[in-house]
């Protein structure tokens, strides 16, 4: 019998040092490629050295007759695939070429270094065709069925075309973003191991169960003989929110070799092909006001590139749809689909490149209609949600425009562009609105079992992809059971535990924090505050019935201090502001960070990120750390992160609305403004690199 | 060929292949995971280790090169369960997200304080520039690089 004093809360909110952290700090937890196993072999991919076309012949000889070499991998051995539907994935199946540096085969050796060196050594022959890999506003575009996550491809509200023949003011603006990579830090990597047609999978994945259901389906097994471990992962931005081909062929390989593990970590240079990428945009935006400022007519219509084997349709303009208040508004997407491997996501898809076009206009447009572009927000925001019509559970725009004016010292801005200057920098500041919707994804189940001694574990696949779900989910047991979180055993990151879904779309809290507050509901149901040792419930993420009452979302601000160099046009960001409504935060410490790292990504976006990739050859030529930017230590100046108290009672049990993504949604166009302010100079295509700001 | 070394205190002595890093050596042949290995490049940091007492990208390192010298890697730093002040200070701090950064990180800050006891903020960010992070924004690993320079003996 637990003698425990049940609490009444108080863990939730508090500011708790990351449960994972000693193992990490340490260098002892283990991530995919780190778990113990025997006797592993080395994988090494074989990938095209065409764009498109054919694998006519495969001299494997001289790989083989190496010391050590196991076997080479091609399409011409390698075991058939029960599922062929998903072409991404359905690799090695025949000699078929869709992108450059697709996966024609592998070695699988006794050393690392000796599978690259055979890797190097296999001949493979190729018919070529001719292929498209660059997206271009004039190639052909289609129109695809719906968008990602669901959102419909096109809208149209009221009479856009009249309402900007009567506009007081209009802009007509084209913007556009790169192609950029996720490089979370933790390459892509699975260890795969089949034992008597049992698959294990240690993977570095941000949902063990949908990775499980993926392979269960490919390689033909029921769903209970693929079991995928993932207690923590490097880092993901979407990345690996998806399996991608690379989990396959190390699976397909370690068929082949039935007993031994095979370990595959995708080499940073190899991370530029195949595990998802965000999608270049070209965004022309139109906007309509009234001579008060009000927004008559608003129009987003968005070109974007997918792949020829299957399709990605991000929602870059779905933000558009609820963002401000018009009578009158437009969206539309087209994607030209091209010989490239398929985009996916990456933090925010859709809002980050969205807003970025949407929130410049936004500047642009307040200055022609003279005025501030804090008031000229202010002056559109809306009373409804008018992609549904709903009211919204909670809508604190204003309210983090405000706080952050404050803080940021916005009053001391000058308006004017090019007019503040201090020795060779140029200043400006800039400001830009955030905004994230509230994802629920269904079907997360949580168990909840008593362990006597006062230990109650709560158990679930989530994964921790470095978000801080340990410990948050720790916090949230803590006060749905209503003991302290000493008492809470949490196990997550395996699909021996109950399902759990993605860590996708700052969805994971809302829809595994529900099932456990559903679960611990359900045990005291059962089992009373006395329970008995190994006394145990399951339960379900609940539907959430508010969901048809209101319309769910974060939202948030940026302020940014721009400096430009005057000669060498050189940007530095000595401090960014940014102000947060996303409901209850679970635990500051690590929601802090969540925000300033997607803070920082949006600041990379805006300066450095771009994959830049040469037509010819169809791959992108800066794959590695050295030519594609991300920011370092010393990039970064002032962050100063705060969140306003939100009681937000319609969202989930612990009021919170997903934190991950919306850090990076507006932040860079909060940069781009700042730098107009500072030089004059609109930069409207990502990134804000020196040579667009020479005259 | 047979490697011999110290690693972290004790020695170790390994088959390696031509080719193969110091990293490579550390993690698949002596187990010691602590090191990451996130370009093989020497541009993020991550496999950050001492070698015979200089801070080194192992990944950088021939394992050949590495016969009869001393390594140090993050496994190294704590005393059993006593973690090092540099550690604790990433704990509190919250300098740590995912985590795949922060042992070299962690490798890279504390040669920093053993040869400047009490840096600048911006000399931590120079200092730690070669250390890529992509989740945290890099703040609150300044803010722990400066806690454990106030409590580092
Ligand atoms: S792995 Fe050595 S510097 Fe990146
Ligand atoms: S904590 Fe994830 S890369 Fe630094």
């Amino acid at each position: 019998m637990s003698t425990t004093t049940r609490t009444t809360g108080g863990a939730i909110g508090a500011s708790l040092d990351r449960i994972d952290g000693p193992r990490k700090v340490t260098g002892t937890a283990p991530y995919a490629y780190e778990h113990r196993v025997d006797n592993p072999l080395y994988l090494f991919p074989l990938r095209s050295e065409i764009v498109r076309g054919q694998v006519t012949g495969i001299d494997a000889s001289a790989a083989e007759a190496l010391p050590g070499v196991v076997v080479v991998v091609t399409h011409e051995n390698a075991p058939q695939l029960a599922d062929t539907g998903d072409r991404e994935l359905a690799i090695l199946q025949s000699g078929e070429v869709a992108f450059r540096n697709q996966y024609v085969g592998a070695v699988l050796a006794e050393t690392f270094e000796a599978a690259r060196h055979a890797a190097g050594l296999v001949e493979v022959s190729y018919a070529e065709e001719p292929h498209e890999a660059e997206l271009r506003e004039d190639g052909d575009l289609y129109t695809p069925e719906q968008l990602n996550a669901g959102f419909p491809t096109d809208t149209e509200e009221g009479d856009v075309e009249e309402a900007f023949s009567s506009a007081a003011v209009t802009l007509d603006g084209r913007y556009t973003t790169p192609m950029e990579h996720n490089n979370p830090m933790e390459p892509h990597t699975t260890v795969a191991v089949w034992k008597a047609g049992d698959l294990t999978l240690y993977e570095s994945t941000q949902g063990a169960h949908p990775v499980q259901r993926t392979v269960a389906k490919i390689f033909g097994i029921d769903r209970n003989r693929a079991r995928v471990v993932a207690p923590y992962v490097g880092g993901g931005f979407g990345s690996k929110g998806l399996p991608h081909a690379n989990t396959i062929l190390a699976a397909l390989a370690a068929q082949m070799v039935e007993g031994r593990p095979v370990k595959f970590a995708v080499t940073r240079q190899q991370m530029f092909t195949g595990v998802g990428y965000r999608t270049p945009t070209i965004q022309k935006i139109r906007l309509g006001a009234d001579s008060e400022g009000r927004l008559t007519a608003v129009t987003h219509d968005v070109i974007e590139q997918t792949s020829k084997i299957k399709e990605f349709a991000e929602q870059t303009a779905a933000v558009t749809r609820s963002m401000y208040a018009t009578d009158n508004r437009r969206t539309t997407h087209r994607l030209a689909a091209l010989d490239v491997p398929v985009p996916s996501w990456m933090r925010a898809p859709g809002e980050a490149p969205g807003m970025f076009a949407l929130e410049s206009a936004m500047d642009e447009m307040a200055e022609k209609c003279g005025l501030d572009p804090i008031e000229f927000r202010i002056r559109n925001e809306p009373e409804i949600d008018a992609e549904t019509g709903l009211p919204y559970s909670s809508r604190n725009l204003v309210a983090c425009l405000r706080e952050g004016a404050e803080r940021f010292g916005w009053r001391d801005r000058t308006p004017a562009p090019r007019s503040h200057q201090e020795g060779r920098w140029l200043v400006g500041n800039g400001v830009a609105s955030a905004t994230y919707p509230v994802f629920r994804l269904p079907g997360s189940r949580a168990t909840i079992r008593y362990e006597g001694d006062d230990k109650y574990a709560v158990e679930f696949g989530a994964a921790d992809v470095g978000t801080g779900a340990w410990t948050a989910l720790t916090q949230i047991s803590a006060d749905a059971i209503g003991v302290g979180v000493d008492n809470i055993e949490l196990r997550i990151g395996d699909t021996a535990f109950p399902f759990a879904s993605v860590a996708g779309g700052s969805s994971g809290i809302t829809a595994w924090g529900s099932a456990i507050f559903e679960a611990a509901r359900v045990f005291r149901e059962r089992h009373g505050d006395n329970p008995s040792e190994g006394d145990e419930v399951q339960a379900r993420t609940p539907n959430n019935p508010e969901t048809e009452n209101y319309a769910m979302h974060a939202f948030g601000a940026f302020f940014v201090e721009a400096r430009v160099d005057v000669d060498t046009c050189e940007v530095r960001v000595p401090r960014m502001t940014g102000v947060f409504a996303a409901g209850k935060i679970i635990n500051a410490k690590t929601a802090r960070s969540q925000f300033m790292g997607g803070m920082t990504m949006g600041l990379s976006m805006a300066l450095h990120e771009e994959s830049l990739v040469d037509g010819r050859f169809g791959h992108v030529i800066n794959q590695d750390f050295a030519e594609y930017h991300i920011p370092t230590n010393a990039d970064i100046g002032e962050m100063d992160i705060s969140w306003i108290d939100e009681d937000d009672p319609y969202v989930n049990p612990m009021g919170s609305k997903g934190i991950g993504e919306i850090g990076i949604v507006g932040s860079a166009a909060a940069v781009a403004n700042a730098v107009y302010n500072a030089t004059g100079i609109r930069v409207r295509d990502l990134p804000i690199t020196p040579d667009k700001l020479i005259q | 060929m047979k490697l011999r070394l110290m690693v972290n205190g004790e020695s170790r002595e390994t088959e390696v292949r031509e080719g193969e890093s110091l990293l490579y050596v550390l993690r698949e042949r002596l187990g010691l995971f602590g090191s990451k290995n996130a370009c093989e490049q020497g541009e993020c940091g991550s496999c950050s280790v001492y070698l015979d007492g200089e801070l080194v990208c192992a990944c950088l390192v021939l394992a050949g090169q590495a016969e009869g010298s001393e390594v140090v890697t993050v496994e190294g730093l704590s005393e059993g369960e006593r973690l090092h002040p540099v550690q604790e200070a990433f704990l509190e701090a919250g300098a740590v997200q995912c985590g795949f950064c922060t042992p070299g990180l962690i490798v890279a800050a504390h040669d920093l304080l053993s040869r400047n006891s009490e840096p600048t903020e911006a000399e931590v960010r120079e200092a730690l520039a070669g250390n890529l992070c992509r989740c945290t924004g890099y703040e609150k690993i300044l803010t722990a690089v400066q806690m454990a320079a106030e409590t580092t003996p």
